[in-house]
């Protein structure tokens, strides 16, 4: 991959709706906290889809790495009384 | 004159100045130095377009002839266009691109805050609706102009460069003819003199804060309000009106 060589990267999270939680929309190259906010506004935003953005340098994300998948996600994947799926859902109770 | 007409002139000429910029911002669309400043730029752009649509509209209205805002934007020939000559100053490089911004930008929010007070309805509305986006485009402006001033030698040379070779059409902004002077009058248009000596503070303290000098006064080019132009707006129109002029009402 070449090196990246346009300022430094971002990820962008936006909010579409008060109270909604904070999407990740994608990323992009900013050279200070106002730049990226702005930036994001300029691409992310365009057609009324935030009302409220984040954004936070990509070089404080702590990701997983790929080779601890195993460790980390399969335990949770063959237990199904790890699901809530046992329980009668009480009647007109959404967003359960 | 009658109010009519000065109402359709100052209409005009606030729309063409929208009109313009548009398109001439929208040249750097794939242009841009960078994908997202290419899109800051192209909304931007975008910004313009709708309020020149807006404003063109109301002036085919004032005139009652059955025109459509299209009909103005694309058939008048260049003496009939009356920008500003700042306006349809080439994007050239980054630096003459956010310096023109800078002053129209400024400008405008000088000039838009007021308009919002006019006693024509349709003008203050669009006023209102456009002055949201001015702030954000002479937010963008001024940072702009903070980082490249007061970025690399380079960057500030460039600022630089592009603050003196734009600075003879920024007097042209502040000129007042009959068609102000009747509107005036009538509470419909906006008094410049006041938003002159404001624009030159506000510029001054951008420009001290980004260490670009404040250019020496000089001569002040002028004419757009007779429809006199640069070169350059003959060339705008010819990309701009091919369309029109190959394939008259084409549509979408």
């Amino acid at each position: 991959m070449a090196t990246d060589t346009q300022l430094d990267l971002w990820e962008v999270f936006i909010q579409s709706k008060s109270g909604l939680p904070y999407i990740h929309a994608g990323s992009i190259h900013a050279s200070d906290n106002k730049m990226a906010i702005q930036n994001a506004r300029d691409i992310y935003t365009r057609r009324g889809e935030g009302t409220s953005i984040w954004v936070l340098p990509s070089k404080h994300i702590v990701a997983s790495n790929p080779d601890d998948n195993d460790m980390l996600f399969d335990p949770s994947n063959d237990k199904v009384y790890r699901h809530p799926t046992f329980y009668v859902m009480p009647e007109g109770a959404k967003n359960i | 004159m009658t109010t009519k007409d000065a109402a359709y002139t100052y209409t005009i000429r606030l729309g063409d100045d929208a009109l313009i910029l548009g398109h001439r911002l929208s040249e750097l669309c794939s242009r841009g130095p960078i994908l997202e400043e290419d899109l800051a730029l192209t909304n931007v752009a975008l910004d313009m377009i709708g309020r020149a649509q807006a404003l063109l509209k109301y002036a085919a209205d004032i005139e009652g002839k059955g025109k459509t805002d299209d009909d103005i934007a694309y058939r008048r020939a260049e003496i009939n266009y009356y920008n500003h000559l700042l306006i349809e100053q080439p994007n050239a490089d980054f630096a003459h691109t956010i310096a023109r911004q800078l002053f129209v930008s400024v400008f405008e929010f000088l000039f838009y805050t007021e308009l919002e007070k006019s006693r024509d309805e349709t003008l203050a509305a669009i006023a209102s609706k456009t002055i949201k986006e001015i702030k954000y485009h002479m937010q963008h402006a001024i940072d702009w102009t903070l980082r490249l001033g007061d970025g690399t030698s380079e960057s500030h040379n460039r600022m630089q460069t592009a603050v003196n070779d734009l600075w003879m059409y920024t007097g042209e902004l502040f000129e007042m003819d009959e068609v102000d002077a009747q509107l005036m009058r009538d509470g419909i248009a906006v008094d410049l003199i006041p938003i002159k000596a404001q624009w030159h503070n506000d510029i001054k303290t951008v420009l001290s804060k980004a260490t670009l000098l404040i250019p020496e006064d000089t001569y002040m080019q002028t004419g757009s309000k007779k429809g006199i132009h640069t070169e350059n707006l003959g060339h705008i129109l010819s990309e701009m009106q091919y369309l029109q002029r190959a394939y008259p009402d084409a549509v979408w």
